[in-house]
């Protein structure tokens, strides 16, 4: 079913395959099982993140142990990085190594597909600058899923800084592949070149980029992206695109708000609607982050075996 | 109720001009025609013009700052003389129009003090500085109506490109003065064989074409509505010709000043013609206004800039530029009247439907429902004008003891009688 050897995008992979790993994430959703323990047993999972990232690196850390994989983490800003090593030479020594998995992020777009073209194992892209992340995309889907009860024909409305947002990336993508109407809303200077024919409607309006929205997707206004100058000051985006009770509003009444972390609370979205437990699916996202990632290692291990 | 008799009615929005009556309502034209019924207060015209109050893009008013050159009060009094019904303040103050709390401060000093209606815009950068924007979102809904830095031209084109993707998203419009910021950076004059003559440091027209086609460059690639405040060169107008043809949202302004004047007006160095972009020449004046009949460009504004007698009062280079004219816009735009180079009805499309349009503001109209904002003119009183007699604090007239024809009768808005008569 998923034949994939790795996993750099969600470009890659046709909507059956969307589906086979939601199915498969469904399994591992909820409190862990010692059943889970021995599947990834022997195997050796690597986790090099060449920028910061405590949340997606703990949830890939956490689905590797909870399947008995061995996980190591490299902190490659601190190593050999450093010392002038291109991004070649580290791919090949740590094939050296013979690992099953590679988890890798990294600033540069298209960084980690070059790296897998070195290396014997499995590839897991984890966030490669403004590209893909491709599990943060199907642990959306999957909270969308739960909590729709489908991933078709919804309106989702992804809000802020698209530009930015590799999160806004896959999603767009994958939304787009599950059939789903899928809107832009942010400031003119937060839009790609283009966006459009990614196949999304772009509004500049929040009550209108909400209107009758299923999914409101907050995405994380990327300050240390920006070279300056797309906005004028936080309380002005707050003002116009942040999200309250009020601009909700404009969305269905079931409208879930869904937000990839870490939030800026009072920037993009008001912080008592981030903690309402009845429209925010913020902390489910999580949860459901782990699931995806177990079935995710799972499936290209198996590949790999 | 008011009713207007006996007037000559110019009438942009029809282009035409009849004698007839004119009756308003609860601060609204209801009803034009001949021979009305006369219920309330008749106002007898003579067979004088009766015409559209003038929306006037672009007036300083020093507050806050500099009050001792002009104040909401003075300013107003003057665009009341100058049958001037509402005025589009500039955000060039001291400190800069730049946040919220400055433009609400504008409105609500204008409420209190202004006699004719006050309509802010707000700075593009902050502090006009070209290197950050200012809240485009926030000033929009505390009541900016457009932007622009003024004559502080944004240099750094990706701050401005910025800023127009911004501005373009919110549907804000924004006002650029078009002028290449280096090659124009120091000069007083229009260069040329008079700079020459008069040793003045002195910029070339060219600037202009190349500030308004890098604008205009940006407005393709963002679609931001994009007005130049003022064309005055013929080296520019093709550009502008291009923009249109290709359907851009851009429109383009130029001032009273550089309709009526040229460089040959700056002889002994007098700093009331010392105004930005500098005069031009007098082939470079007549292009501007065929471009003006032909409606390349769309309105005309005062421009108007107050400055006291010690900003003036020093050598032409370090004088500061910028002349008042709320008053004197009407009768030096009859010149164009009187030259015949067009007609009433078509000087009242650029003084007051087409800034009226550009701001989607109801005004600018002779039809029933809209705003009775309303100048009562005779075109053709002859006077010499004295700046002395002016309204506005500053007196930095270039007209000043001219012989001027036309004089403003009566000017009301929104129904009430705000000049003229028993006021």
């Amino acid at each position: 079913m998923f034949e994939h050897r790795h996993l750099l995008g969600i470009e890659a992979l046709s909507p059956a395959d969307i589906v086979a790993v939601l199915d498969r994430s469904e399994r591992y959703a909820g409190a862990p099982d010692p059943d889970w323990r021995t599947r990834l047993s022997g195997r050796t999972q690597i986790n090099m993140f060449f920028e910061n990232s405590t949340r997606t690196q703990a949830s890939f850390e956490i689905a590797g142990q909870r399947l008995g994989a061995n996980v190591m983490n490299m902190a490659m800003q601190a190593s050999s990085i450093k010392k002038g090593e291109t991004l070649i030479d580290t791919a090949l020594t740590l094939n050296a190594m013979h690992p099953d998995l590679l988890v890798v992020r990294h600033p540069n777009s298209g960084a980690v597909a070059l790296l897998s073209q070195k290396v014997n194992c499995a590839v897991i892209n984890a966030g490669d600058g403004r590209h893909e992340h491709p599990t943060q995309a199907l642990l959306d889907a999957l909270t969308i899923r739960r909590r729709k009860g489908r991933l078709q024909r919804l309106t989702v409305a992804i809000c802020g800084d698209i530009a930015h947002s590799r999160v806004a990336r896959s999603n767009i993508i994958l939304l787009g592949k599950m059939e789903n109407r899928v809107r832009l809303v942010g400031p003119k200077t937060l839009m790609p070149a283009g966006i459009e024919r990614f196949g999304v409607e772009v509004v500049h309006d929040m009550a209108e980029g909400l209107r009758d929205a299923d999914v409101v997707m907050m995405l994380r206004l990327q300050r240390e992206r920006m070279d300056g100058g797309f906005i004028p000051s936080e309380r002005e985006y707050f003002h116009r695109f942040g999200l309250d009770a009020a601009r909700l509003a404009n969305a269905k009444d079931d409208a879930i708000v869904m937000h990839p972390g870490p939030m800026n609370r009072g920037v993009e979205i008001d912080g008592e609607l981030a903690d309402d437990l009845t429209r925010s699916a913020i902390q489910e996202q999580v949860e459901m982050g782990v699931a995806v990632r177990m079935a995710v290692l799972e499936l290209l291990s198996r590949r790999a075996a | 109720m008011t009713l207007f008799r006996n007037a000559r009615l110019i009438d942009p929005e029809t282009r035409a001009e009849r004698i007839g009556d004119l009756r308003i309502e609860a601060g609204e034209i209801v009803e034009t025609g001949a021979g009305l019924s006369e219920p309330g207060e008749v106002i007898d015209c003579n067979g004088v013009c009766l015409a559209p109050g003038i929306v006037d893009i672009g007036v300083k008013i020093c507050e806050p700052g500099e009050r001792h050159k002009e104040s909401f009060a003075t300013g107003g009094r003057a665009a009341a003389r100058g049958g001037v019904t509402t005025i589009v303040t500039r955000p060039d103050t001291h400190p800069v129009i730049d946040t919220p709390e400055m433009l609400r401060f504008q409105i609500e000093r204008a409420e209190d003090d202004a006699a004719v209606r006050v309509l802010p815009m707000a700075a593009l950068t902050k502090g006009r500085a070209g290197a950050e924007m200012t809240e485009i979102g926030f000033l929009l809904d505390a009541g900016a109506v457009a932007f622009t830095d003024c004559d502080a031209v944004v240099a750094d084109t990706k701050v401005l490109s910025r800023a127009l993707t911004y501005a373009a998203g919110l549907g804000a419009l924004v006002i650029a003065h078009p002028q290449e910021p280096r090659l124009s950076a120091g000069a007083c004059m229009t260069s040329g064989q008079y700079a020459s003559q008069l040793g003045l440091p002195a910029v070339s027209p060219l600037a202009e074409r190349m500030g308004l086609e890098r604008d205009l460059a940006l407005v393709e690639a963002t679609g931001v509505r994009y007005h130049a405040d003022q064309i005055t060169t013929a080296a520019a107008l093709p550009a502008l010709r291009r923009a249109r043809a290709a359907g851009l949202p851009v429109t383009a302004g130029t001032s009273i000043h550089h309709l009526t004047l040229n460089l040959l007006d700056v002889a002994d160095y007098r700093t009331f013609f010392k105004v930005k972009p500098p005069l031009r020449s007098e082939e470079d004046r007549q292009a501007i206004v065929t471009a003006l009949v032909d409606g390349e460009i769309d309105l005309i504004s005062s421009m108007h800039t107050p400055q006291d007698e010690e900003s003036k009062r020093l050598p032409f280079e370090e004088a500061a530029s910028g002349a008042v004219a709320l008053e004197t816009l009407l009768p030096a735009a009859l010149q164009l009247v009187h030259g015949e180079a067009m007609t009433l009805p078509e000087l009242f499309e650029k003084l007051s439907l087409n800034p009226a349009r550009l701001l989607g503001l109801p005004q600018g109209r002779l039809s029933p429902g809209a705003p009775a904002d309303l100048v009562l003119f005779d075109p053709d009183a002859p006077y010499v004008l004295d700046r002395w007699s002016l309204a506005s604090k500053s007196k930095n007239t270039p007209y000043d003891l001219r012989r001027m024809q036309g004089k403003v009768l009566g000017t009301w808005v929104g129904g009430r009688r705000v000049h003229g008569g028993a006021a």
